[in-house]
């Protein structure tokens, strides 16, 4: 089962290594891991989508919680929630593919960021299913370079992570 | 008043009522020692190798609930200390351990004598913190001890920049510490505790399987009384003894890999287990699937709700400190609740268990370790603090020296640290001065911190080390005799030293023991006679012993091997 956990921790050197260690010292996987301080200054906030059963989550979430610097653990794909990723995606776009590059990126509601006479580069935020099948539309050798922020994610209604 | 960070720390380390550190110097915490030389409060121990240093620390707080200190110097200093730092955190011993690193304008530079010791010491200490700036150390010092004795307890190791302790700043010491990361829980929940009591209550096969963390947290006094007023059975992991008296006829002794036959055939039989401060480690309940098979309900009190439900589902989960958690329970019983089952069926089968005496051994023409240990429990009148390092002779001594009180068994459990028992008596002895200190070791664990008799010389200290001398390491050629078809791969130790004339060389006492029938008169004399000096006994015995019962990795619990078998 794909989880979404989200965490509050000190924005202090370390905190970030002590999670990131955690997960590879306890053999759980990180499929994405994205981190940036919150608007409390002090405070981080980190989005980690992670794989496995309900008691390796079970642990997950208690190992986490162990960690001296966290300071509140979620599992957002506990309830519901609205989950995004980024992705910046530089293709080349050239001859008839040009024309057929700003048709794909219209469907999937992405916006160009740079053009030269050879390349787009294209903004696309959506889940990482979204952004998955945005890729899988394009033929590969017109992909050039890819950049995907990983997972964030915040509860729906009242469900609030704060201290 | 304004300090340099090296008074700073000295005065932190006052303030806590710290008397004794642990440590080697070097060149990043000479400001630090400098300190040290001109006050008479802290009394350092020099030892000869960090490890040791860190081992002795930890010893000393498993002895005496106080918290341990080492200190240690930059790079290799630390690298040494790892595995003390690491053997103290699979025990969950409270230490705060003191590292210097390079000056903070080095770090990164790879300068002399640098490490990453925030890296290196990450996944093997509770916490760890750098110090950037001077202004933070007496905080981060007050965070540190904080850190280390509450909760689930650990080692916390401090990184201290030499230009840090050399900076000077206004110094005050924190009386107390809020941290909003960082808030363990301690009470238990009253509901959770009603069901458990209720769950004990009605259980017809019940047993109290209990570990360091009952030790640990000083849960032994209320253990024992909610076990005799229930009349239940107890067993103890390998960490656990003590924490209730093994010569009680309710005491099943140790159970798991090398348990007795009663305590692991009870452990598996049973219907409710109460489990305090424990966690199904691997080498207490053998292979999960075949100690999940048997219906039992599982009560759980621990304080780290992450031991709770990780190897094996507890039904009535309780996090919370032991004490308090059994304090409640005992509560609940003064309120008139009381067990209405007949046990007396549950205890013929566990008299049944316990009459095949599956720690019996023959007594040959050689010596066999077991005989020793019991010698020694004689002689010692069961009082003795003991230490052991890893192998046959830790089993033997956690098997046959029956431990009434806590904190009295001081080995290496979780982490299973070869070399820990000569430093680990020296932090006995320095935390209990008039105690009787024994170490129980082997030829080949002993030689592993072999040099901190030269720091049982220059402190005096007594200790008496139980040298069971098999020429093998024991543990490993047992595997080898049973598992690998007698292919002794590397076991063998040849050249070994004399140890009675090495013991001398250090200005101890030694013997060497070769009889059975000498065994008793020579711990006699050294218990006796060489009462105030440190006695190394080389008792040579019968190599071929073996440990039994047995629980082969990855068989369940009653598939023991028994010594009749073999």
């Amino acid at each position: 089962m794909r989880h979404i956990i989200s965490i509050l921790l000190e924005n202090e050197a370390g905190a970030l290594s002590h999670v990131a260690g955690l997960f590879s010292a306890r053999g759980y996987n990180i499929e994405t891991l994205t981190v940036a301080p919150t608007e409390d200054a002090s405070l981080s906030r980190m989005t980690i989508v992670t794989r496995g059963s309900d008691e390796v989550l079970e642990q997950i979430t208690k190992q986490l919680n162990k960690l001296v610097d966290v300071v509140k653990v979620v599992d957002l794909s506990e309830s519901a929630h609205v989950e995004r990723e980024l992705m910046l995606i530089k293709v080349r776009a050239i001859g008839k593919d040009r024309e057929e590059m700003k048709r794909m990126s219209d469907i999937f509601r992405g916006r160009i960021l740079d053009v030269t006479d050879s390349t787009y580069v294209i903004e696309l935020t959506g889940t990482s299913a979204k952004l998955d099948s945005f890729i899988n539309a394009l033929d590969t050798g017109l992909i050039l370079e890819t950049a995907r922020t990983g997972v964030s994610g915040i509860g729906r209604s009242d469900r609030i992570l704060k201290i | 008043m304004i300090l340099s960070g090296a008074e700073i720390i000295i005065r932190c380390l006052q303030e806590e009522k710290i008397e004794h550190v642990f440590g080697y110097p070097g060149g990043s915490v000479l400001h630090i020692y400098d300190e040290l030389f001109k006050q008479d409060q802290i009394k350092h121990i020099l030892v000869r190798h960090e490890q040791a240093a860190v081992h002795a620390a930890d010893a000393y707080s498993r002895s005496s609930d106080r918290v341990g200190v080492a200190m240690v110097t930059s790079g290799p200093g630390v690298t040494n200390a790892v595995t003390g730092i690491a053997t103290a955190h699979s025990d969950s011993v409270p230490l705060v351990v003191l590292c210097g690193q390079v000056g903070a304008a080095y770090i990164g530079q790879d300068a002399f004598q640098e490490c990453d010791t925030v890296g290196i010491t990450r996944p093997c200490a509770k916490h760890n913190f750098l110090v950037k700036d001077v202004k933070d150390l007496a905080i981060t010092l007050k965070k540190a001890f904080h850190i280390a004795t509450t909760g689930r307890p650990g080692p916390v190791v401090v990184d201290l920049p030499k230009d840090i302790t050399a900076d000077k700043c206004e110094f005050a010491y924190p009386a107390a510490v809020a941290m909003r990361s960082y808030n363990p829980v301690t009470k238990g929940h009253l509901g959770q505790i009603k069901k458990a009591v209720q769950l004990l209550l009605e259980a017809r096969r019940p047993l109290f399987y209990i570990g360091g963390g009952v030790v640990l947290s000083n849960a032994a006094e209320k253990l024992t009384e909610l076990a005799r007023r229930l009349g239940f059975p107890v067993t103890h992991t390998l960490m656990g003894l003590g924490g209730y008296p093994a010569n009680d006829r309710q005491s099943l002794g140790m159970l798991g890999m090398h348990g007795t036959y009663e305590a692991n055939m009870a452990m598996h039989h049973a219907d409710v287990i109460l489990t305090v401060g424990a966690r199904f480690d691997d080498r207490v309940i053998g292979n999960v699937e075949h100690f999940c098979a048997a219906p039992r309900r599982i009560i759980h009190i621990d304080i780290d709700p992450s031991s709770i439900s990780k190897r094996v589902k507890a039904d009535v989960p309780i996090v919370g400190n032991a004490p308090d958690v059994l304090e409640e329970m005992l509560k609940l019983l003064d309120e008139g609740l009381a067990p209405t089952i007949e046990l007396s069926g549950w205890w013929r089968q566990i008299e049944d268990w316990r009459a095949k005496d599956g720690l019996k051994y023959r007594q040959g023409e050689r010596i066999m370790p077991q005989f020793v240990v019991e010698k020694l429990y004689e002689v010692t009148g069961g009082d003795a603090f003991v230490t052991s390092d890893v192998g046959q002779h830790q089993m033997f001594a956690a098997q046959h020296y029956k431990f009434d009180k806590p904190r009295r068994w001081i080995n290496s459990g979780g982490l299973g640290t070869m070399g820990v028992g000569l430093p680990y008596a020296m932090g006995v002895s320095f935390a209990n001065p008039e105690a009787t200190v024994a170490c129980i070791t082997g030829e080949g664990s002993i030689q592993m911190c072999i040099q901190e008799l030269s720091t049982c010389k220059q402190f005096e200290l007594p200790i008496k080390i139980v040298n069971l001398n098999n020429g093998m390491l024991g543990m490993v050629r047992q595997w080898q005799e049973m598992f690998y078809s007698k292919r002794y791969s590397q076991s063998y130790v040849t050249s070994l030293p004399d140890f009675v004339r090495l013991a001398e060389a250090y200005g101890h006492v030694g013997m060497k023991i070769e009889k059975p029938e000498d065994v008793r008169p020579a711990l006699e004399k050294a218990f006796t006679q060489y009462k105030d000096r440190l006695v190394f006994m080389d008792f040579i015995i019968d190599s071929t012993a073996n440990v039994f019962p047995m629980v082969a990795t990855g068989k369940g619990l009653t598939e023991m091997i028994l010594a009749d078998d073999m």
